[in-house]
């Protein structure tokens, strides 16, 4: 194909070579390799960031969004779901991510509304104070915070309620 | 056969014996063979798979097949999945819907492959096919719980729904609760895309509890683990099945609860799901492991210890995807574990990152190679590799059928010689003599193409990105590869002159994709003045292709054969020759 140069068909400006690198170089690292094609792995040095090549590597936009869904459950967006409390004037707004766990988050609560919530038990609920904190799941039942795994509970929590007095002390039965 | 005999059978008997081919390529050769061979033919095919959607048109089908049952479409071309395909290039479904809503209204088939598919398209389906059996929507997008609960409202008979990697908006319609309480025929339920909005868990614990024939279900991330058992429990009949998310902490309760409901499932073969798995909940399954035939571990971030051990359990394994986290220890004790070992794929965790985060070279792939006879289809990401694995490889392995190896940093050469891969792949394609699929990475030259060409007689699919020296690559690729039906290139110097020489095997061939290569407009046009019945579509977003004097080449190129003529639904940034002799004409 050498000697056909010269009879390729190609469009381009008179004296304009369009013919392409023979390589396609990747930004700086492939300059730091030099032209003889050593991988990089040969390199002493670390390969410097390195730009993100469209479609590449071929990984399927499904399992990408699952990496990066993994990478970013710190960050993203935030969980906002309503708390309310019986006897309370207006609802408040709190942002599920931002805890790292149920005692973290029933911490925020008491600080929220000035009460104190009791122990909490697989057995027995919450003993100890007359509030017992509640959730509404997707189901739409009311459920007491803190029987599920803190991951799963936030995904399937929407909406907080303080449930107070008799009421909630009926919760901690059975 | 004398030609009284032939003449002498009736149609009602010839069409009995037409029923027992089923293969498309041999119901084709069927009605080759004469005028009324054709004609009983087209009258009895019930399957239709059309493998480009814009190869004919839903109008051609119905004429020529007046009585389908099942049909299977593709739309986008496969680089739609890396986002190399704009939004809006096309592969609508209704159009085909609307078609085939008034000729066959006994479909109960569709099965469709990245295609856009609508809310109004999935509501016509839920109207217009009385007896609708199968849906299967393998990464589509377009439509949204609405459609779903239509379907799920009007198909009586439905017995599976399978949405598969497909983008689902969430409308907040609990869908699933639309299915009667009369509705009992579900076999095989693929949820496993759908977000956690999605999905009314006391909904899905109704429908699995009176779906007798349930054997395959699916589930997405959201279902809490405990809820898993009694999904297990409702469906101990179950043959494949996706978990759901499994919980932070360990609960022996919960644990117990997992492990009987496992344990009473007798007829599981495949489980896959398990995002977010936490290894402690691992040995829950260790009851049906034994008889499990596929797992797939690559959405669970487990580290290699856990996963050898899970591997170990597992000896009759035959497909196994997995994440990089399995290591080449991993992969050596799957080699000495899993003798029926078919097909292996590992994803890398972190594919953006410059250095590796785990201990997986070219060694797990050869271990794996050496210790599975069975082993035919291979996908594996990885960041080094050398000449002398692939050639151990493929001498170990002669009986592979597809072989994708993806080196994760373009143009890395062999890391022991500094050498590119061409002789490793021409290995590859010398030896296993029935290599159907085959995609390159690495440093590669002109030459591995002159291998591929010269040994890969049976290869239908290459995949190529950033090889090659000149056209010669492409040439010998187009010129050599008998079978080639696909043929998909990125970031190749590959240019004008293979392609117009070359124009003629492109009618032989389903497509040709092209994107980041040396192809000007003007060979585009070239090519599709000489050649009528191929359709080249120019994607550019950047605007028309000609206008840009300094910048000749093409940025993407897809070029299919159709006997349907250029499509009515291309956006603004598909340019064909047809719009540009209009510019031309136009002052």
């Amino acid at each position: 194909m050498e000697g056909c140069v010269a009879t390729e068909l190609r469009l381009g400006l008179p004296g304009t070579d369009n013919v392409r690198n023979k390589k396609r170089p990747l930004q700086e690292a492939d300059e730091e390799c030099g032209a003889n094609g050593k991988s990089h792995a040969q390199d002493e040095t670390a390969p410097p960031a390195k730009a993100q090549i469209v479609g590449w590597p071929p990984i399927r936009s499904y399992r990408k969004k699952n990496i990066q869904a993994k990478k970013n459950d710190c960050e993203g967006p935030g969980i906002y779901i309503k708390v309310g409390m019986d006897g309370a004037p207006y609802l408040r707004k709190i942002d599920l991510k931002v805890y790292s766990g149920y005692p973290d988050l029933l911490q925020a609560l008491e600080n929220m509304f000035k009460f104190t919530i009791g122990k909490y038990s697989e057995r027995e609920g919450y003993k100890g104070s007359d509030y017992a904190p509640t959730y509404e799941d997707k189901d739409g039942d009311w459920m007491l915070v803190g029987d599920d795994p803190w991951e799963m509970f936030i995904t399937s929590c929407k909406r907080l309620r303080i449930m107070k007095g008799s009421e909630a002390r009926g919760l901690g039965c059975g | 056969m004398p030609k009284r005999l032939a003449y002498s059978l009736p149609d009602e008997v010839l069409e009995h014996v037409f029923s027992f081919i089923q293969s498309d390529k041999d119901r084709n050769v069927v009605s080759a063979v004469c005028k009324s061979w054709y004609e009983i033919e087209r009258w009895c095919r019930r399957k239709i798979f059309v493998g480009n959607c814009y190869a004919v048109s839903p109008k051609m089908v119905i004429r020529r097949f007046p009585q389908v049952r099942s049909i299977e479409l593709k739309g986008k071309p496969h680089f739609a999945d890396f986002n190399l395909v704009p939004d809006g290039w096309g592969g609508y479904v209704l159009p085909w819907i609307t078609e085939m809503a008034g000729a066959y209204p006994w479909l109960d088939e569709i099965r469709l492959k990245r295609m856009v598919v609508t809310d109004e398209s999935l509501e016509l389906i839920a109207k217009s096919f009385k007896d609708f059996k199968v849906l299967v929507l393998a990464s589509c997008e377009g439509f949204s719980t609405d459609g779903l609960a239509a379907l799920a409202a009007s198909c009586k008979n439905l017995r599976e729904l399978d949405l598969r990697e497909s983008e689902v908006d969430d409308s907040s319609v609990h869908w699933l609760s639309h299915f009667p309480e009369t509705y009992t025929s579900m076999v095989s339920l693929n949820i496993s895309c759908l977000g956690s909005g999605e999905v009314s868990f006391s909904a899905l614990e109704r429908l699995v509890s009176r779906c007798p024939n349930l054997r395959s279900l699916k589930l997405n991330r959201a279902v809490p683990l405990d809820k898993t058992a009694n999904i297990l429990r409702l469906a101990p009949q179950l043959v494949e099945f996706g978990t759901c998310t499994y919980s932070a902490e360990l609960r022996s309760d919960v644990f117990s609860n997992l492990a009987g409901a496992f344990s009473n499932c007798k007829e599981l073969r495949s489980l896959s799901g398990f995002w977010d798995v936490v290894p402690d909940y691992l040995p829950a399954i260790y009851s049906v492991c034994s008889r499990l035939t596929s797992l797939n571990l690559s959405y669970a971030t487990i580290q290699s210890p856990d996963l050898i051990m899970l591997v170990s359990h597992c000896p009759s394994l035959q497909r196994l995807l997995v994440l990089d986290y399995i290591e080449d220890s991993g992969l050596e004790a799957l080699a000495s574990n899993c003798k029926d070992l078919q097909e292996l794929r590992v994803f890398p965790s972190d594919p953006f990152d410059a250095e590796p985060n785990a201990s997986l070279t070219e060694q797990g792939l050869v271990a794996v190679s050496l210790g599975c006879p069975k082993l035919q289809s291979v996908l594996y990401f990885c960041r080094r590799m050398s000449n002398a694995a692939l050639v151990t490889i493929a001498q170990n392995r002669p009986n592979l059928t597809r072989f994708r190896l993806c080196i994760i940093e373009p143009n890395t050469a062999d890391y022991l010689t500094g050498e590119p891969f061409d002789v490793g792949f021409g290995a590859i394609v010398e030896h296993c003599k029935d290599l159907i699929r085959l995609s390159l990475s690495g440093l590669l030259t002109d030459c591995v193409f002159e291998y591929i060409g010269k040994y890969a007689k049976k290869l239908e699919m290459l995949s190529v990105a950033f090889a090659g020296d000149s056209d010669l690559g492409l040439h010998h690729v187009l010129s050599g590869c008998e079978s080639l039906r696909k043929l998909e290139i990125r970031d190749c110097p590959f240019g004008d002159k293979a392609l117009l020489t070359n124009a003629a095997k492109l009618e032989t061939m389903r497509s040709l994709w092209m994107s980041s290569c040396s192809v000007s407009f003007e060979a585009c046009k070239l090519l599709s003045q000489k050649m009528p019945r191929l359709n080249v579509e120019v994607i550019d977003e950047r605007g028309p292709p000609d206008s840009r004097p300094e910048n000749c080449t093409v940025d993407k190129l897809y070029i299919y054969r159709s006997v349907a003529g250029p499509r009515f639904d291309m956006p603004p940034f598909v340019w064909t020759k047809d719009e540009d002799l209009a510019l031309r004409l136009s002052p």
